[in-house]
């Protein structure tokens, strides 16, 4: 048996180690993360999700690759770039009826759930 | 025995009963029934009559028995009014000769005037329940003569008062009769009050208010010790003697003795049926029959005070009837004498004289006071200076008044006479016997039987003779209807014949009353042991006084009669000449003895005001003052208890509040309503998690 971290997949012509997919998928996280956190303007905060959905979907299709699980993996990716559109879409909604209410896109104007 | 005790009981019963039946159907729908009513009342006021006229026949003419006496408690068919272990207060109906005649007089004069006031209220807006007044007063009326104890004698006495309030203010939409029967019903209470005393202290000497009982227990001397009774310091024979004086002060104000008699006069304000009948024959007269019931239980020197009573009303009446042009103040006036003579004949020990004396003038009375009121309905007013040569064109109403005015001023062959002429010979005994001040009696009655005859004959000749002194009224006048002149002629057939005699001769002795209604003993002196003049001194004294009274009343008579015709009717001498010579005297009787003033506005009322009005500044001041100082002291520990309350209760409940406020103040800084915020922390979390979890 051997260990999902030091596998080597044969057989394709894509050769590599599951870690650099994480680092790149962790990366692409931090991103989307600061993007959600540090941007004021709702839209860049969709997109930072939109970069978390996917560092998310590079995990899965990675482990499912290096992990030997079929195509789970693959298949919840999709399910996932299904979802962020939908997502996207209820998002960009959302966003359109606050920028009718606030009067700007700015997600730290939007607290009055505080009071 | 004429009847079985049962018959008896329910016929004494139905008496009073049936006309408080009519009082009650004439007061619930007198005024949808067809005439008023009218009928309702007068049927009950018959059945009453006939069922009088029917124990009458029977017992006083059936058995003409002096000892005859009906006691339901004897046959027993008493019933407990109140029923307690050792408080037993037995109620029942008690009848003697007396009671029956009275009965009779009542029920008959009632009669007559229930018919006559059909005519004379005619047309009246409240006619139906002015025959439920009647009804009711006959109840009353009835049931104080029926009853057999002085508790019930007292509570028809207070009935018949009420009777006689709403009867003086039947017409209260003027000025004058509401007052009038508040006055009548204020004096009453007076001696009423009075009266219940006299009462409390009778149950306390004999433990029972039946009349034969009482009468045995105090004949047979059994009184509780003075020491354990109240008024300890008062003897028995003291004791007794306050008793009568209290029980006759009923007496004074209901049948309008000085100094008690002001409401009378003022009672003429009431419709004319009703001052012949309350006011004349029956109410002012259960005064008079009270004495007469509780006659044993009176001490010669309570019997002193009611002979001296009677005497000073007997002349006071008399006089003020001298001056008043009012035609019934006159009559009420003459009424008042004539109950004062009435007193001075029981006072004086004229047991039947005065008792006689009460059922002749009822009669004659009514049938006086219903002539006013035909007179009064033909001229409409009630002034003599208004009238005058009435005798045209009333004559039935002429003839009947100067049947009765006879038998007021007691001229020989007509009832008053026979009884008045009593009253005198037994005040003059009284002196004879006595000597001293006991000669007041007969000489107020001798004097007052001079002025009756001048008042009578006056009202008579200013009423009915000479020329009319208002043409206008004069030319309106008419003989009343035979509703109301056929119960005149009955009323002056009993003034004629009511002696049961016509010679003016006859032995006293032998007269249907006094032979039917002999004097009974003096409980009171069988009781305390006293001496008794026998019987054959007193029909010694009484026989001798009896040719000199029957004298100087004739004489007075005489007087009277010639002074007023040459006054009033060939008018030799001035009325107002007289009066101008008798000036102070005048206006001394004008103005009423000053009695009213006495009580009015500047006398005893006025007084009472003055004291009530420093009640009053003592209540206001010094009673509301310890009231509002209680008032501010728990106003101010109040006050205190709201400090306490207010800072240290809910200071408890506030620094509760104050507490959760800061920490929740502190906890609510992480709600920030930014969802970045939010998001940091869980990912601040997650990180946490995550490094202390691998």
């Amino acid at each position: 048996m051997v260990s999902p971290q030091d596998a080597v997949v044969v057989g394709s012509g894509f050769a590599g180690s599951l870690s650099s997919y994480l680092v790149v998928s962790g990366g692409l996280f931090l991103l989307g993360v600061t993007c959600v956190l540090v941007r004021r303007n709702a839209l860049y905060v969709l997109m930072g999700v939109e970069l978390i959905l996917n560092s998310a979907n590079l995990n899965f299709v990675a482990f499912a690759r290096f992990g030997g699980y079929g195509m789970d993996g693959q298949m919840v990716a999709l399910f996932v770039v299904i979802l962020a559109a939908a997502e996207a879409a209820v998002a960009l909604a959302i966003i359109m009826r606050v920028f009718n209410e606030f009067g700007s896109v700015d997600v730290t104007r939007t607290d009055s759930l505080r009071d | 025995m004429p009847f079985a005790d049962q018959t008896l009981l329910t016929m004494g019963l139905a008496i009073f009963l049936v006309p408080l039946l009519a009082f009650t159907v004439l007061i619930h729908f007198g005024s949808r029934l067809p005439k008023g009513g009218d009928w309702v009342a007068q049927a009950g006021i018959v059945t009453s009559a006939v069922l009088a006229l029917t124990i009458f026949w029977n017992v006083i003419v059936g058995l003409y028995d002096p000892g005859w006496t009906w006691w339901s408690a004897e046959a027993g068919l008493s019933w407990n009014w109140i029923d307690l272990a050792d408080l037993k207060l037995p109620v029942g109906l008690y009848l003697d000769n007396l009671s029956v005649i009275m009965l009779t007089m009542v029920t008959v004069v009632a009669s007559c005037i229930f018919f006559f006031s059909a005519g004379y209220m005619h047309g009246d807006p409240k006619y139906p329940r002015f025959f439920a007044y009647l009804s009711y007063f006959c109840f009353a009326m009835l049931g104080l003569v029926l009853v057999d104890n002085l508790l019930f004698l007292f509570i028809f006495w207070e009935l018949v008062g009420v009777g006689s309030y709403l009867l003086i203010g039947f017409f209260h939409e003027e000025e004058e009769p509401p007052r009038a029967s508040l006055k009548a019903f204020m004096v009453n209470r007076v001696g009423d009050v009075l009266f219940l005393l006299g009462i409390i202290i009778a149950w306390q000497l004999v433990g029972t208010l039946n009349y034969p009982a009482m009468f045995e227990a105090l004949a047979a001397g059994n009184f509780p010790d003075p020491a354990s009774r109240a008024f300890s310091s008062l003897s028995n024979h003291q004791l007794l003697t306050l008793s009568g004086v209290l029980i006759f002060c009923g007496a004074i104000s209901k049948s309008a003795q000085v100094p008690l008699h002001t409401w009378l006069p003022d009672a003429m304000a009431g419709p004319t049926p009703v001052s012949a009948l309350i006011h004349a024959a029956t109410m002012v007269a259960a005064g008079v029959f009270m004495v007469g019931r509780m006659y044993p239980w009176f001490t010669p020197e309570a019997l002193m005070f009611v002979a001296g009573i009677g005497a000073v009303t007997a002349l006071v009446g008399a006089t003020m009837g001298l001056v008043s042009f009012d035609i019934k103040k006159v009559l009420a006036y003459s009424t008042m004498s004539q109950l004062g003579y009435m007193m001075l004949g029981l006072g004086v020990g004229g047991f039947v004289a005065g008792l006689f004396h009460l059922i002749t003038h009822a009669f004659f009375k009514a049938c006086l006071f219903l002539g006013s009121g035909s007179v009064i309905h033909a001229v409409h007013s009630q002034d003599m200076r208004d009238m005058g040569g009435l005798r045209k064109k009333m004559p039935r109403t002429y003839w009947t008044f100067l049947l009765a005015t006879l038998a007021l001023a007691g001229v020989p062959c007509f009832a008053g006479y026979y009884s008045k002429d009593q009253i005198v010979a037994n005040a003059l005994a009284w002196g004879l016997s006595h000597g001293a001040a006991h000669w007041v009696p007969f000489l107020f009655a001798s004097v007052g039987a001079f002025l009756t005859t001048f008042y009578m004959f006056r009202l008579v000749f200013m009423t009915f003779h000479g020329a009319p002194q208002n043409a206008e009224k004069y030319a309106h006048a008419h003989e009343s209807p035979a509703l109301m002149t056929i119960p005149l002629m009955i009323l002056a057939g009993f003034a004629l014949l009511g002696g049961g005699t016509m010679n003016p001769l006859a032995d006293v002795d032998h007269l249907w009353f006094n032979e039917l209604v002999p004097a009974p003993a003096s409980a009171a002196a069988a009781g305390l042991g006293l001496a008794v003049e026998s019987a054959e001194d007193v029909a010694h004294h009484l026989h001798s006084a009896h040719y000199p009274a029957l004298f100087t009343s004739l004489l007075a008579i005489v007087a009277g009669f010639l002074l007023a015709r040459r006054m009033y009717l060939v008018k030799s001498t001035d009325p107002a000449a007289v009066t101008r010579r008798f000036g102070p005297l005048y206006g001394l009787v004008v103005n009423k003895y000053h009695f009213d003033d006495m009580y009015g506005d500047r006398g005893l009322v006025g007084g009472l005001k003055q004291v009530n009005g420093a009640l009053a500044w003592f209540d206001r001041n010094i009673v509301d003052g310890v009231v509002n100082a209680v008032g501010l002291a728990g106003r101010f520990i109040a006050f205190v208890m709201g400090l306490f309350d207010k800072y240290v209760i809910d200071g408890l409940v506030n620094s509760m509040r104050t507490l959760t406020r800061l920490c929740s103040s502190i906890f609510r800084l992480a709600q920030t309503g930014n969802a970045r915020d939010y998001l940091t922390w869980t990912l601040v979390g997650v990180l946490i998690l995550a490094f202390w979890l691998a």
